[in-house]
């Protein structure tokens, strides 16, 4: 395959504290304090970006239809190109893929990126649970749509009962060296363990919060990187979407991920995705999700993903740390949360994590998933130009 | 024969949080007060926005114009709908307040459009009850006896803002099912499963599709399917939420019906939640025929037979 890709790179980050209510900031607000302060990182100011894209999941999450169309002129984007991208849960890593694109593609040299969620201004589960004409009515918001699939990995994997409390606790502690984190608080197994069943098999302690929150990229071409002092270069991006319902889909290791992780990493000269990369932000709101990606993400065998996290490979400090910034199950601002994998990924090759920097990070993934696990977006950043 | 549709109301009342700036215009109309913003080019603007549209700054300067002001353009609205400022044939106009330099749209209470100009001069009617929003201003109404005047822009000052507003949202439409699950509906008022079979990839879906999700292929063979089947998966919802229509605890399963080749998400009953299993043969409990509709919900639940479970490798690839 042929490829005539420009180099892009990740030169400013920015995100909000986030909270469970925002109520001091609109939404425009909101976006434009992680703008702010992805373009101050980025030493830019709006006038030198060629277009903005902005991503958020779906619309009934606060009743605005087409939010860009209002928030087209706090968002800077007035005279520029302005393109919303919507792929669910995944729309903040799709977002930044499209950016990527304008970018490496050769169309602008200087793209600013942004994904947002107000979950307070609505109610989420109630969104995800309007009854259908005809149809029985046992939806029960997103973790009423995961737990029977988390349970199906569990039986499949022979899985013992306390892998998603390691999670949780990892990733709530974790999050105590990230200021910006919603939840904030030191968990330990049988905290996780002792809390509320919600959505049997997954606990209260093992779902992701409900947050206010937004996360902006400032992406350049290999030109706008050099005045950076710390790019974070693009090594590679694969999307890839599914049907929700095929039959004897794969809803434990679904196909649409495994052909976007091996088209990812081909991209990115990965062999062996364990030695190769030294950090990783993945998509996981619930807890067991991390088992289940990291076997989809090559970090594990088929369903041994769970052996790997049980072992502490996963922690800061392990072979393949995973969700050092506390993740998705630590601050969920739903539209933003995959921006955020992708953002956090390129902090670390830039050395930019403050506290839950992961030393000497050298390639980093982000990922993120959506719909009822039907898209997938993950990219490979790196604090060296990409050789392949 | 024609498909089976429904009527839908999505309603919420969702939460806005104002922020600073828009927050100061309704703390301005809760008191009786137009607040504009003057932005760094020179202009008066109604509602002052958010951020400068030059320097994309924060609005901070704040000013208060008048409550009378010239339509600068209109339109007649004969058949308002609900939710609409008035319930009567109006005007929606732009009205441009002295002090201002920019219009702000609201409605213009007039019988007819031969009451409207542009040029014409009009006044706020405030609302009687006024909260901090911009239905505060319940509408215009002419004003012949006002002449244009040069109005001093007085600085508006603090006062206790408005954070949030309540925005009641609702929305209805009208769900049409498709040929297929129009027959797979109109099926279970006669109390039969009715499924299709895929022509390329010999799998068989309920609810049918149309088409398969897999080949795209279109599918039109019919296929009853049996009454019994195996719970491939399940969770327990011990959650309740807004608009939830089953009262928790209950299980939501997926069944892989006898002879289907995907599984229908239904619920589990007669049995303890705790002891419902992966690969537990269930059977459908229909409700009284008397109550039955073109629905899913024609089956009550399904309750476990006395059969054996079903061997893991019979429905793991369906996990």
């Amino acid at each position: 395959m042929a490829h005539h890709k420009q180099l892009a790179a990740v030169v400013g980050m920015g995100q909000t504290h986030h909270r469970a209510k925002r109520e001091d900031v609109s939404m425009a607000g909101m976006c434009r304090e992680a703008i702010d302060r992805a373009l101050a990182d980025a030493d830019m100011s709006m006038a030198d970006i060629d277009a903005v894209v902005v991503g958020k999941a779906p619309d009934l999450f606060e009743g605005v239809m087409m939010p860009e169309l209002f928030l087209a002129e706090s968002l800077g984007a007035a005279g520029k190109p302005l393109i919303r991208v919507h792929t669910a849960g995944s729309v903040g890593g799709s977002t930044a893929i499209v950016a990527s694109t304008l970018v490496s593609s050769g169309v602008h040299e200087r793209v600013l990126t942004v994904a947002f969620e107000k979950q307070s201004e609505s109610n989420a589960m109630w969104a995800l649970s309007v009854p259908v004409p005809f149809t029985m009515p046992v939806h029960a918001g997103a973790g009423g749509y995961f737990a029977p699939h988390v349970r199906s990995y569990i039986r499949k994997a022979e899985a013992p009962n306390h892998i998603g409390a390691i999670v949780a606790a990892k990733d709530r502690t974790n999050a105590l060296k990230n200021p910006y984190a919603h939840l904030r608080e030191a968990k330990t197994v049988d905290d996780v363990l002792a809390s509320q069943m919600l959505w049997d098999p997954i606990r209260y302690d093992e779902t992701c919060p409900s947050s206010d929150g937004a996360c902006a990229l400032v992406i350049g071409s290999e030109d706008v990187a050099k005045a950076s002092p710390n790019p974070a270069w693009i090594h590679g991006t694969a999307m890839r979407s599914e049907a929700t319902s095929a039959a004897e889909r794969n809803q434990v290791n679904p196909q649409a991920q495994r052909d976007a992780v091996a088209y990812l990493y081909r991209q990115a000269g990965i062999t062996s995705p364990i030695d190769d990369i030294d950090v990783a932000e993945v998509y996981v709101p619930f807890s067991w999700f991390e088992p289940m990606w990291v076997e989809a993400l090559g970090f594990a065998e088929e369903l041994n993903g769970w052996r790997l996290t049980e072992a502490g490979e996963t922690n800061i400090g392990g072979k393949i740390p995973v969700n050092p910034s506390g993740g998705v199950m630590s601050s969920n601002p739903i539209g933003a949360s995959g921006m955020l994998r992708f953002g956090e990924a390129a902090l670390q090759v830039r050395g930019a994590a403050g506290e839950h920097q992961i030393d000497g990070a050298k390639r980093a993934l982000g990922h993120a998933y959506g719909g009822g696990s039907q898209f997938f977006a993950l990219w490979v950043v790196g604090s060296q130009k990409p050789t392949s | 024969m024609a498909t089976l549709q429904s009527p839908v109301r999505v309603a919420f009342d969702y939460t806005r949080s104002t922020g600073p700036v828009v927050g100061r215009f309704f703390a301005g109309l809760r008191d009786g007060v137009v607040v504009a913003g003057r932005t760094s080019d020179g202009a008066i603007v109604v509602p002052p926005p958010e951020f400068d549209p030059v320097t994309l700054e924060p609005t901070t300067d704040f000013v208060e114009v008048a409550d009378v002001g010239t339509v600068t353009s209109w339109t007649w609205v004969p058949e308002p709908v609900e939710g609409q400022p008035l319930d009567r044939p109006f005007a929606f106009a732009l009205v441009t307040l002295d002090g201002a330099t920019a219009p702000l749209l609201h409605a213009l209470d007039v019988a007819s459009p031969d009451e409207v100009s542009t040029g014409m001069r009009v006044r706020i009617r405030w609302a009687a009850e006024r909260t901090g929003a911009i239905t505060d201003i319940a509408c215009f109404e002419p004003a012949p006896e006002s002449e244009p005047a040069e109005v001093t822009l007085a600085p508006a000052g603090a006062v206790d803002p408005v954070t949030g507003i309540v925005v009641p949202v609702e929305l209805d439409y009208v769900y049409a099912a498709s040929e297929s699950e129009s027959a797979f509906f109109r099926g279970l008022a006669e109390g039969k499963l009715i499924g299709q079979r895929c022509p390329s990839c010999g799998k068989v879906y309920i609810p049918p599709r149309n088409a398969c999700p897999s080949d795209g292929s279109p599918t039109q063979e019919e296929i009853e399917l049996s009454e019994t089947g195996t719970v491939t998966t399940f969770c327990i919802v011990n959650v309740p939420f807004l608009g939830q229509k089953i009262a928790p605890p209950y299980v939501s399963a997926y069944i892989l019906l006898d002879g289907a080749d995907i599984a229908l998400l239904h619920l589990i009953l007669d049995i303890p939640a705790e002891e419902v299993r992966m690969g537990m043969r269930v059977k459908a409990v229909w409700k009284p025929r008397e109550e039955w509709g073109t629905s899913v919900e024609n089956i009550s639940h399904f309750a476990p037979t006395d059969e054996p479970d079903a061997d893991f490798d019979t429905y793991q690839h369906h996990l």
